[in-house]
């Protein structure tokens, strides 16, 4: 029962071309050897061919003639690319990426890195301790920033900004592919 | 004269202004269509309706078409909005077509199954009937490699999947649909199966 499913799927890769000229060989051969094979690959087969001929479904005699009385009503629109401008698309994704660099930039220009008599053991308690004193608290931010669900939207925005940079890299990488 | 005309040709020359020539792409590609919205929905009816749809929606958005991919393929990105969007609208008992639920109704549709009639029909409609009691994603897989003639790096590319997990949903499906035939039409099977019943 175990080796159902392997040879299943190496019979149908066979059947669809796939595979190299050496696995091919080695599966004609345990055709030609192996009953159990044989059997199996003729039912695939038969699988096989049976969806290759089946015929399609048809629609109406008159779809054609439909379709193109619809048609007849409508122009072919622009190209979408012709009327997106892609430098908004690129300024909003630029505000966004200044809005994320600036904050982080400023949160660790905060820091103070070699602060060991503060008696603050974390770089967090050393931000905030940094942040007092600059007066943040009489502007009330500060608060704000003490909040975990602040600092968890804040690692989720890194979080995404990553996962759209991974996306971006991989759509580059398969144009190249298509390209090459 | 017309019909030895490429897909891009004729397009090209939609794009210049001879709309008439449209009539060639319906006629080449309606039976793929059709089929394909068949797999989303019982009626005939419905299914013409989304397909003539699907052809005055790649009329107008023609220009878009870049030639990167196989016409069929750009044809099959509109069919699958298409029918996401028809079920959505006749609220099927589902939000999503690969929605679980969606695959359980068309389970049901087994049991209302008439095997008398189906004795009588014939191999490809037999054939027709089985990929039907699949789950949609099954039988979109199915038909995209046999009736497409789309690859698997194709099919993969319009279901947003690596042609390795497309080969396996092709694996998984036909043995499904091997599953189901021989559970409901298991007279025809036996006598397509057995070593001299085929052909």
């Amino acid at each position: 029962m175990n080796t159902q499913s392997p040879m299943e799927e190496r019979l149908w890769d066979y059947i669809d071309g796939l595979g190299s000229p050496a696995e091919r060989s080695a599966i004609e051969a345990l055709i030609a050897e192996n009953r159990e094979w044989q059997e199996k690959y003729r039912e695939l087969l038969n699988v096989h061919q049976l969806l290759n001929t089946s015929e399609m479904e048809a629609p109406s005699m008159r779809f054609t003639k439909n379709v193109m009385e619809e048609i007849s009503r409508y122009h072919v629109a622009p190209a979408t690319k012709t009327y997106i401008n892609k430098n908004i698309i690129r300024s909003i994704g630029a505000f966004f990426l200044a809005m994320i660099t600036g904050l982080l930039a400023f949160v660790f220009s905060q820091l103070k890195w070699s602060g060991a008599n503060s008696g603050a053991a974390s770089p967090y308690n050393k931000f905030v301790d940094s942040a007092s004193s600059l007066g943040a608290e009489k502007l009330g931010w500060l608060k704000t920033f003490n909040s975990t669900w602040t600092i968890a939207f804040m690692l989720v925005v890194i979080v995404l900004g990553w996962v759209m940079l991974d996306m971006y890299l991989t759509q580059k990488k398969e144009r190249a592919g298509t390209q090459a | 004269m017309h019909t030895e005309l490429t897909d891009t040709e004729i397009i090209k020359r939609i794009l210049q202004g001879e709309q008439a020539i449209f009539a060639i792409l319906v006629e080449r590609y309606q039976q793929y269509v059709f089929t394909l919205v068949l797999r989303f929905t019982d009626s005939r009816e419905d299914a013409e309706e989304i397909s003539q749809d699907i052809f005055v929606k790649a009329y107008r958005s023609l220009a878009d078409f870049r030639g990167e991919s196989k016409f069929s393929t750009w044809l099959y990105t509109i069919v699958r909005t298409s029918c996401i969007t028809f079920l959505r609208k006749k609220r099927l008992d589902t939000t999503s077509i690969d929605n679980e639920r969606t695959f359980l109704q068309l389970e049901n549709k087994e049991s209302t199954f008439n095997s008398n009639v189906i004795e009588q029909k014939s191999r490809h409609a037999m054939v027709n009937e089985a990929i039907r009691l699949l789950s949609p994603d099954d039988s979109q897989v199915i038909t995209l490699f046999y009736k497409g003639e789309q690859t698997l790096d194709e099919i993969g590319r319009i279901m947003g999947l690596e042609p390795n997990t497309v080969k396996v949903k092709l694996h998984r499906a036909r043995n499904r649909l091997k599953e189901k035939m021989e559970k409901h039409f298991s007279y025809e099977v036996r006598e397509l199966f057995t070593p001299d019943g085929y052909g």
